[in-house]
């Protein structure tokens, strides 16, 4: 996926004007936070429960290499290979030979932001294999030709309207008066399509959402069910996932998803949660034929141990987007790249470069939410400001900023002159406003007064005034 | 330290030394009234969140390094803001982790320092203010205060003991009016959807009065406001408890 990260701004303009975007963002501002604050009402330990699961992270990061290199054994023991990638390129190399190797030609898939990562869809679809996507929300911006806007809701962005329409389009053989107005009768037309699909497939695809070293299991979650067919009936499983969704045990594993549904959609569990461990046995009435698992580096190891490295603890619950006010405001698809949101802020520049994706970790107000609600305690505004120093040193923003704030940072560093700057500008700016109040246009100040006033200083520095009164005190 | 009659440094903080001069003042009566001295260093200028926060490491590290030194004396370091006390509390000894010798200073710092209301009901035990004001008030919680230092209850708690003041709960008071420093200026278009969603949130409380603890966020919520032409007075909540609101009039409305 080419990032259209660098046109943030305009993105973020556009999704603002767009009325069906806003829309759906409104609906999700008051249900997401309302459902996860309500399951962590029942549940007291809350706090304590992430320092766990933070350590778990932490202790897994700390021995990555070994961890990795045992879930490895594990799966081989099962029956199973992994396929180590470095690159996006890779991985998808390594797809694509164990389609090749079963003269596959179509694979359905179970929904995965590595996936998303490594652009596998337009690629196979390029090799002459048609990917089918399998989760609902998946399955319809696959239509239209989307990314996902939401790490959880990949269709977050859409109406039931356009669902309709997107189905209408695509179905052909839908009867004209087919009812398509109600979430139930949207998911009949999408399963029975799917159905067929399934059972057409030829090799599914998932992603993972924790990689158990003690067993050599891949672990997904999901509400649809559409996982567990895609990789149970096709001849190979193959799961695309990278290399921090590593736990230790399979208790690790409980721990972090007493947190995972909670944080995500609120729920105490998902509807289902699918252990997979090698293909299917002599004795196993059903299974894929071979497991595979391609196991993604792109960038990750680079960020351990560095000011970064936090950022590996995530396990993708969109608590973060979900609380955002800068993403409530413009949606997924204005960060223009796979991840979106505090955690994408942070996590893009590291994988495809702080020149491309400079703008994510600026737009912040660094208000904190994101870093409150994060179940595995990722200090999120902290590392969008570690980027932000990174920008600055490699002198990445505009001139213009750079020069007013070296100028206010010369002022501020000279009392006497930032004093002298303070009065006058307090005194002109109050004289010239002091008819209104405020300002509703102002030189210079356009990003402010675009859309509110500025209200003019009182008249005086406060500095100068508790000067002039210290000197009366002084002086009676 | 005597801890029946302490000395406070007063951090102006640049916003409300440019734009309110009157929270200044405000907050000299209220530390004043907690039976503590209050001096201000005429040396301060700002505590450098604007460098800090666009990645420029090195002016951060010297406004820090020189409001350390400048505040080195005081029992107590108060600012009526929380966003600059967060600054001081958590930031600065993060600026010096590569140098022991300033970090303990910056510890030092940190430790004594404290948001201007928080620090009148917290450390000095106020429970009640002698301040009048006729209105219907709503309060919003500003982000650094609220998550850094955990300034919640506090301001709400000398608001009910103003006379005549009737409180009213702002829904979504937690969440971020779209200031955001150099955020407001830099994605405006995001910003002012933030604030215009304040706004309505704010309009929807049928409060006549809106108050917070942070200039920044009082003339971002001000300024939208006005632009709408919701009638709702915006004040910074020093001027209220300090009963000294007929002092200036209300944020961005004429005298």
């Amino acid at each position: 996926m080419e990032p259209t990260s660098p046109r943030f701004k305009q993105n973020a303009h556009a999704a603002l004007a767009n009325p069906v975007l806003q829309q759906a963002l409104a609906k999700a501002k008051v249900g997401f936070s309302a459902r996860r604050r309500a399951a962590y009402g029942q549940l007291p330990e809350f706090e304590a429960l992430r320092e766990e699961a933070r350590a778990i992270k932490e202790h897994t990061l700390a021995h990555l290499d070994f961890y990795l290199e045992e879930f490895e054994r594990r799966v081989i023991a099962s029956g199973g290979q992994v396929h180590w990638a470095r690159t996006a390129a890779e991985a998808r190399d390594a797809v694509l030979a164990i389609c090749r190797r079963l003269g596959a030609r179509t694979v359905t898939k179970g929904k995965s932001m590595i996936s998303e990562e490594i652009g596998l869809n337009d690629f196979l679809e390029a090799q002459g294999i048609v990917p089918v996507e399998t989760d609902m929300g998946e399955y319809v911006i696959q239509l239209r030709h989307e990314p996902p806007s939401h790490l959880l809701a990949p269709a977050f962005h859409l109406l039931r309207e356009q669902w309709s329409n997107s189905f209408r389009a695509a179905h052909k053989d839908l009867p004209v008066d087919r009812r398509l107005d109600e979430p139930r009768a949207l998911a009949d037309e999408g399963r029975q399509v799917l159905r067929q699909r399934f059972l057409a497939a030829d090799v599914g695809i998932t992603g993972a959402n924790f990689l158990i070293a003690e067993t050599g299991s891949t672990v997904i979650v999901t509400n649809e069910g559409n996982g567990d067919l895609t990789q149970t009936l096709p001849k190979a499983h193959i799961v695309v996932t990278s290399i921090e969704k590593a736990v230790p045990t399979l208790e690790d594993a409980m721990t972090l998803l007493r947190l995972l549904p909670r944080s995500a959609t609120g729920q105490e569990l998902s509807s289902y949660v699918t252990f997979s461990t090698g293909p299917r046995r002599a004795d196993d009435r059903d299974g894929p034929g071979e497991f595979h698992v391609v196991l993604l580096d792109n960038g990750r190891s680079a960020m351990l141990n560095t000011e970064f490295h936090d950022m590996l603890r995530c396990i993708r619950c969109a608590a973060c987007l979900n609380h955002c006010p800068v993403y409530l405001s413009v949606g997924g698809h204005a960060y223009g790249w796979v991840y979106s949101g505090p955690m994408g802020a942070v996590l893009t520049p590291s994988l495809i470069g702080v020149e491309t994706a400079g703008h994510l970790p600026n737009a912040s107000t660094f208000c904190g939410k994101c870093e409150s609600v994060c179940p595995v305690k990722i200090p999120l505004p902290k590392m969008m400001r570690h980027w932000r120093e990174r920008q600055w040193d490699r002198h990445l923003e505009s001139k213009r900023y750079r020069a007013g704030l070296k100028l206010w940072a010369f002022m501020a560093r000279r009392p006497a002159l930032y004093r002298w700057g303070a009065e006058l500008a307090a005194r002109f700016l109050g004289n010239a406003g002091a008819a209104k109040g405020r300002f509703a246009r102002l030189p210079l100040a356009g990003g402010w007064t675009g859309g509110r006033d500025l209200p003019a200083p009182e008249g005086r520095s406060f500095m100068s005034l508790w000067a002039e009164r210290r000197r009366r005190e002084g002086s009676r | 330290m005597n801890p029946a009659k302490p000395r406070v440094g007063l951090f102006v903080t640049c916003l409300v030394d440019l734009f309110r001069p009157t929270v200044g003042f405000a907050a000299v009566a209220l530390l004043e009234r907690a039976g503590c001295t209050v001096e201000v260093p005429a040396a301060q200028t700002c505590c450098g969140q604007p460098a800090y926060n666009s990645g420029d490491r090195d002016d951060a590290r010297d406004l820090a390094g020189r409001n350390v030194a400048l505040f080195e004396g005081f029992d107590y370091v108060v600012a009526p803001s929380g966003s600059c006390a967060g600054m001081l509390r958590e930031h600065y000894p993060r600026l010096f982790e590569d140098d022991p010798a300033m970090h303990a200073r910056a510890e030092h710092l940190a430790k004594r320092s404290h948001e201007l209301v928080s620090f009148l009901v917290d450390v000095r035990g106020m429970n009640a203010v002698d301040a009048a004001y006729a209105g219907t008030i709503a309060y919003h919680d500003s982000c650094s205060g609220l998550r850094e230092l955990g300034v919640k209850e506090q301001p709400r708690r000398l608001l009910r003991t103003v006379k005549d003041a009737t409180m009213v709960e702002l829904p979504g008071a937690e969440v971020c009016c779209g200031f955001g420093g150099t955020f407001c200026v830099k994605y405006p278009d995001i910003s002012v959807r933030m604030a215009a969603d304040k706004a309505a949130d704010i309009a929807a409380t049928g409060a006549d009065t809106l108050l917070a603890g942070d200039m920044g966020c009082l003339l971002n919520m001000a300024g939208r406001l006005l632009r709408e032409g919701k009638p709702v007075h915006v004040r910074h909540v020093a001027e209220v408890l300090a009963g000294m609101t007929g002092l200036a009039p209300p944020i961005g409305e004429a005298r």
